[in-house]
């Protein structure tokens, strides 16, 4: 019988290598990682130096001043009102280039696109007939799922160095107290965001068969759940209606955890609600989905 | 234990009102080859699926090697093996990447299963292909790759869901060679299902009939054959206006006698011995037999005796379609 045939009683057997499973067909792939960094690349590329929003706010883009003030005032009013432009800018973004800014959120953004693939792969899984296959060994069915999460973790933590490596050479420009630990904190905060982001996918698509209704979940969510948070632009001026909804999008949180350890100066108050906010979110979605996962894998 | 599988009951119903398998009820020997025979959509793999965990039966039990499907089923999966329907192997990894991700599956430690692996992969011949992508694989490579993936774990009793689907009929006799094979080294309990006949009438000691979700038949081919009654003589004569129906009947052990066109079919026991006591009754009656054949029934007749048809014309799930011509696309490599 089973466990004669020396067949482990450990309960995480078979997590491993159905997670390596997923990763060898990504690394094994060179065409597919090079896509996968590239795309974020081209974004990185087009927001952060294409939309240049930090050129609007430098005084060269002021109306001339009106000849009849004299030359000395004229001078002043240059110089203050170009001060004030970036003062404005800085207090906005919170940094002094808008490519920095961005930059970072790029990183939430790789995460989300990442994630949101990770319930796709369960679909078809269940469509060539693999997971059916799986579903008749004795691995926990929690397994079964935690490896696509964790497959989505690793990529994403992967990535978002890969683009973060790029930033730094493109010119990132660093906060003051930055020290390499502080990235430790960030590829933490890309571990809770992704672990909660791809249970939800995951749970979404875990009993369903059909690829498009994967597809219209990813392409309902993923332009609002990035538009409506601080990935790309401050959510402090957007419209009231919308507030509500970027405190409670957690990619906020990733981000902002994240340009504080890079761009900003830490506010510890700030921050640690930030990781509590992320933890709580990957708690509760991993759990939901290994709960759902025990019910719903198999019918 | 004598008895590898106990079905009771047995019952799955879909979507509320679709009832795939009916309180089915078998037991397969320790040791057997045991075929679930049935047109598309009867059940066989709605079965199968509740056999080896995948399903939750709606009522009814199955004990799976001394272990109840429901109440201990990975007491089930770890005494079980499975080869589904599908190529299940992974596309991207290589035949032995994918045995070994069988083995991590069962928890088995990596320096027994990479023995057991090599073993197997040397019983389906394929030790020459190991390091190669399974996406390079002819149809037939990638069922003997399934086989040995579903025996990595030992199994006591092995599930295989129409194991040559797809396949050519050399392939198809080729992969018989290895289930046999495999049999003999291993001596597991085997549990298939299949809609070509002479796949059962090779392989399986007994086979069950299913058609809509109930057994209509179980036994050995031979025996089934044999309810039949008897072998099948069709005969021509040269005057067709004439019946000779009453005549014929009158011989012993003819059981029945029918006339089409100018064709009787008649049914006889022991076909050789009666047919030529037939003849000399024909020609008594002054006419002269024109065209004669002999059949012994096979599972053939048997199958459209109980389920009206020869091939069902099933509407089937979008997905199982899907799935089938995935198959079929990938068999034909």
């Amino acid at each position: 019988m089973g466990k004669k045939n020396g067949v482990s009683r450990n309960p995480l057997h078979g997590l491993w290598a159905l997670t390596n499973r997923e990763l060898k067909k990504w690394y094994k792939n060179p065409y597919l990682l090079i896509l996968s960094i590239i795309q974020p690349l081209i974004w990185m590329g087009l927001f952060g130096r294409a939309m240049n929003l930090g050129a609007i706010f430098t005084g060269s883009q002021l109306p001339p001043l009106p000849s009849t003030i004299p030359q000395p005032i004229a001078q002043e009013l240059q110089a203050y009102f170009s001060n004030a432009t970036q003062t404005i800018f800085r207090d906005v973004f919170g940094t002094a280039d808008y490519f920095s800014y961005m930059s970072v959120g790029i990183v939430s953004f790789v995460v989300l696109f990442t994630t949101m693939f990770s319930g796709m792969s369960i679909v078809w899984d269940r469509r060539l007939g693999f997971l059916n296959k799986v579903l008749s060994t004795p691995v926990a069915r929690g397994s079964i799922l935690m490896s696509k999460v964790l497959n989505a973790v690793i990529r994403s933590i992967i990535q978002s160095a890969i683009v973060l490596g790029f930033a730094f050479a493109l010119g990132l420009q660093v906060g003051a107290d930055f020290t390499p630990l502080n990235l430790l904190g960030v590829f933490f905060a890309v571990f809770l965001i992704s672990m909660g982001l791809s249970s939800i996918f995951i749970a979404i698509a875990i009993r369903s068969t059909r690829w498009e209704t994967q597809m219209a979940v990813m392409n309902l969510l993923n332009l609002p759940l990035l538009f409506a948070s601080n990935a790309l632009f401050p959510t402090k001026l957007m419209p009231d209606w919308l507030q509500p909804v970027t405190r409670i999008n957690p990619i906020t949180y990733a981000t902002d955890a994240t340009r504080q350890l890079i761009l900003y100066t830490v506010d510890l108050q700030q921050l640690t609600y930030d990781f509590l906010f992320l933890g709580v979110f990957a708690a509760i979605f991993s759990t939901i989905g290994i709960l759902l996962s025990w019910r719903y894998l198999s019918r | 234990m004598t008895d590898a599988l106990v079905v009771k009951g047995l019952t799955k119903v879909f979507n509320k009102n679709l009832v795939a398998v009916d309180h089915i009820d078998f037991t397969v020997k320790e040791g057997e080859i045991f075929g679930f025979l049935g047109p598309n959509g009867a059940g066989k793999t709605t079965t199968i699926h509740m056999l080896t965990t995948v399903l939750k039966p709606k009522e009814g039990s199955a004990i799976v090697c001394g272990h109840d499907i429901s109440r201990e089923p990975n007491e089930v999966r770890s005494c079980i093996g499975v080869v589904p329907q599908e190529y299940t192997a992974d596309e991207d990894l290589t035949g032995l990447e994918n045995i070994l991700l069988c083995a991590d599956l069962y928890g088995i430690p990596r320096e027994v299963s990479k023995k057991r692996a090599e073993e197997l992969l040397e019983l389906v011949e394929l030790t020459k292909f190991e390091d190669k992508q399974v996406q390079t694989y002819s149809g037939g490579m990638r069922r003997r790759l399934e086989l040995a993936c579903g025996l990595i774990n030992r199994p006591h009793v092995f599930f295989l869901d129409e194991p040559t689907l797809g396949l050519d009929v050399q392939t198809r006799i080729a992969t018989w060679n290895y289930i046999r094979l495999l049999k003999k080294e291993y001596g597991m309990t085997i549990f298939m299902t299949t809609h070509y006949l002479e796949e059962a009438d090779m392989l399986c000691e007994r086979v069950a009939i299913i058609d809509h979700g109930k057994i209509v038949a179980l036994g050995a081919p031979d025996e089934l054959k044999e309810k039949l009654g008897g072998d099948i003589m069709t005969l021509n004569i040269q005057d067709v206006s004439s019946d000779i129906t009453d005549a014929i009947k009158k011989v012993p052990k003819v059981k029945e006698v029918k006339r089409q066109d100018g064709t009787y079919r008649i049914k006889v026991e022991d076909g050789e011995e009666t047919a030529p006591i037939i003849l000399d009754a024909v020609r008594a009656e002054g006419h002269r037999v024109t065209r004669l054949s002999l059949t012994k029934p096979t599972l053939d007749e048997v199958y459209l005796e109980y389920t009206g048809k020869r091939l069902r014309e099933e509407e089937e799930s979008r997905d199982a379609i899907f799935r089938q011509r995935a198959t079929l696309r990938r068999a034909r490599g």
